[in-house]
């Protein structure tokens, strides 16, 4: 174990610790007053690896990480777990734009709300599913071009707007779930609005009550259906935008 | 250093920036110290090319005259300059702007400031009777599109803009702004990438009380530019961000729109989202549009702008570059990244992002409406 007193170091110097440390074999990191520092955790590696942050990390957190555990006690900012591979990042408070984009694997689960562009570009292949859940409520463009893996939006904060515009456009792949009811008409026309059944359920209760662990949620509040799931009419929406259909 | 009279034949500029702001609503004054260290935390957002600041409530002693800051490359562009000021205006005070060299900046115009007021029997007037605020854009406008080497870079009254080539936490350095105090302030860290990093091409710009910092890249700069050129602006400085100055000097002060509706202009809804507004608000904003198609802005932008009565920030509609506000108390703060306001307020009461296209607007006290309800997010 170790505690590194991030107060005033550059980014740079910051990571150079955290790569020697776990490069020593040391699997418990404890980061304080961190406060804007860039790419915490990217590109590490191993099992059992835990960083725990204390602050607000900088833009760029746990991009490409393959298999350690990231835990930040407060909010995040921008591209948070960038074509991530394994591993997992848990936010205690909110998250800023693009988070989890490219995501090939491994979780992201936020407490709060997360800003705009969540889960774009995100895909899956066979026991490789990345999954993000979020507590509160998303911005636009949620699940754009997603091509596989999971996302659930719990809307936990009751607020009205649980997702702005472009909802899951261009999705062809994966699932999203959601535990409200929205009015979908006035979304994509290129994913379908369905309510979740068992099979869902089971797949997501793992995840769900990790989840409530994680934030001290009552977990049958949480998995207490129903879900609705949303899912792409096709699984190659842009066949013939360049052609005509008949070819 | 590069001449001031930038002849770079180059269209304009994308930059990827960082951008701070500062205000109390009460307009208690604060002195440049939390701006600087605010923006210092941005400092890898830029690459030294350009940084700058705006303050407000700076020249209470001169609050109703304008203080002009004008750069110049040599001596003969002052006198020149100066010829110019004396024919036209009463001076009331003239200075050099105080300024420590330090080993980063150490490569600088010469920098002088003017407080003044245009004169009523100024030769113009044989031809034409323009208002001092306009007599004020046209001479700003005339001195950076003719007057070689010389740069008029802030012309408000009460307000100023200090910026340079260099990183902005070392331009505050340079202008010593631990001396300067105001209620509102803005900064600005630049990332050139499309047009060399000289001084007149740092953040803030500013027109009479405007002024812009900006992150992003203005894609329709071709079809404001022209706009403005109708309106006689003179868009010397070969920098996206300038058009959005003269497009709020225009659209606010010239034809009186309020300041949200303005925002609303820059960042118009789509017509899909006009669709769906309630027939008032339907007719209003097609009526903008329509009249105001040209002064829209197109690319992915973030914007803090300030005047004499608040602050706002703005992103484009699509939320391409980032924006995060935060308010402790009578102080609310706008950066780029949100640590950048905990380096200098690390327990806000809240802290929320602006919604694509829609303007956080927060007003002095004085002014009526202190938020704008529909407009003023926070959850």
């Amino acid at each position: 174990m170790i505690t590194i007193d991030a107060k005033g170091l550059h980014y740079k110097e910051l990571n150079k610790i955290i790569r020697e440390s776990i490069a020593s074999g040391i699997k418990n990191v404890f980061l304080e007053n961190v406060n804007g520092q860039y790419y915490i955790g990217d590109g590490i590696k191993g099992d059992n690896i835990t960083i725990t942050v204390n602050g607000v990390p900088g833009n760029d957190l746990g991009v490409f990480m393959d298999g350690p555990s990231i835990i930040v006690n407060n909010n995040v900012q921008d591209n948070v777990g960038n074509t991530m591979n394994s591993g997992k990042i848990t936010i205690k408070g909110d998250a800023g734009d693009v988070v989890g984009y490219g995501m090939r694997g491994g979780r992201i689960y936020i407490r709060g709300n997360a800003g705009y562009r969540i889960g774009i570009h995100m895909k899956g292949y066979n026991e490789q599913i990345p999954i993000i859940i979020i507590g509160g409520k998303v911005g636009s463009f949620f699940g754009e071009y997603m091509a596989g893996g999971v996302m659930v939006l719990l809307g936990l904060n009751n607020s009205e707007e649980l997702a702005g515009e472009y909802f899951g456009v261009g999705m062809h792949g994966g699932a999203i779930y959601l535990k409200k009811k929205i009015d979908f008409s006035k979304y994509s026309k290129e994913v379908e609005f369905l309510e979740a059944n068992d099979d869902d359920m089971a797949f997501l209760k793992k995840y769900l009550l990790e989840y409530a662990k994680d934030f001290n949620l009552s977990s049958e509040d949480l998995i207490g259906g129903p879900f609705y799931k949303i899912v792409p009419s096709s699984a190659r929406p842009y066949a013939h935008l360049y052609t005509s259909s008949s070819l | 250093m590069l001449r001031l009279k930038n002849n770079f034949s180059i269209e304009h500029d994308i930059a990827g920036c960082g951008l701070c702001g500062i205000i109390n609503i009460r307009k208690i004054r604060t002195n440049g110290e939390d701006i600087k260290k605010a923006i210092a935390l941005e400092h890898d957002r830029g690459n030294g090319l350009g940084g700058g600041f705006a303050v407000y409530g700076c020249y209470p002693e001169y609050a109703d005259i304008y203080a002009f800051h004008v750069m110049y490359d040599d001596l003969a562009a002052k006198h020149d300059v100066e010829e110019y000021f004396k024919n036209n205006f009463i001076i009331e005070k003239q200075e050099s702007i105080p300024v420590f060299k330090t080993s980063k900046i150490n490569d600088h115009p010469i920098l002088h400031r003017y407080f003044m007021k245009p004169k009523s029997d100024r030769e113009d007037r044989l031809l034409h009777d323009l208002g001092d605020d306009d007599f004020v854009v046209s001479s700003v406008m005339l001195i950076n599109s003719e007057y070689d080497g010389a740069y008029v870079f802030s012309s408000g009254k009460n307000m100023g803009a200090f910026k340079g080539v260099g990183y902005p936490e070392d331009i505050a350095d340079f202008y010593m702004l631990d001396n300067v105090e105001g209620y509102m302030w803005t900064a600005h860290n630049r990332f050139p990438t499309n047009t060399p990093g000289w001084w007149g091409g740092a953040h803030p710009f500013t027109l009479l009380d405007w002024s812009i910092v900006h992150n992003g890249e203005i894609s329709s700069y071709g079809i404001n530019k022209r706009y403005l050129e109708m309106f006689k602006y003179n868009l010397a400085l070969k920098t996206d961000t300038e058009v959005i100055a003269y497009i709020l000097d225009l659209l606010i002060r010239k034809h009186g729109l309020p300041v949200e509706l303005a925002m609303n202009v820059l960042a118009a809804p789509f017509y899909q989202t006009i669709e769906k507004m309630e027939p008032k608000q339907k007719e209003l904003y097609t009526a903008l549009r329509q009249i105001y198609g040209s002064a829209l802005l197109n690319g992915p932008f973030a914007i803090i702008f300030g005047y004499p009565d608040g602050m706002v920030a703005l992103n484009d509609r699509i939320k391409l570059r980032p924006l995060v506000a935060g308010t402790k108390g009578d102080f609310t703060y706008i950066a780029s990244e949100e640590s950048s306001i905990r380096e200098i307020c690390p327990y806000p009461d809240v802290v929320w992002s602006p919604k694509a296209g829609e303007p956080i607007i927060i007003k002095t006290i004085n002014t009526e409406n202190i938020s704008q309800k529909q407009r003023l997010i926070i959850s």
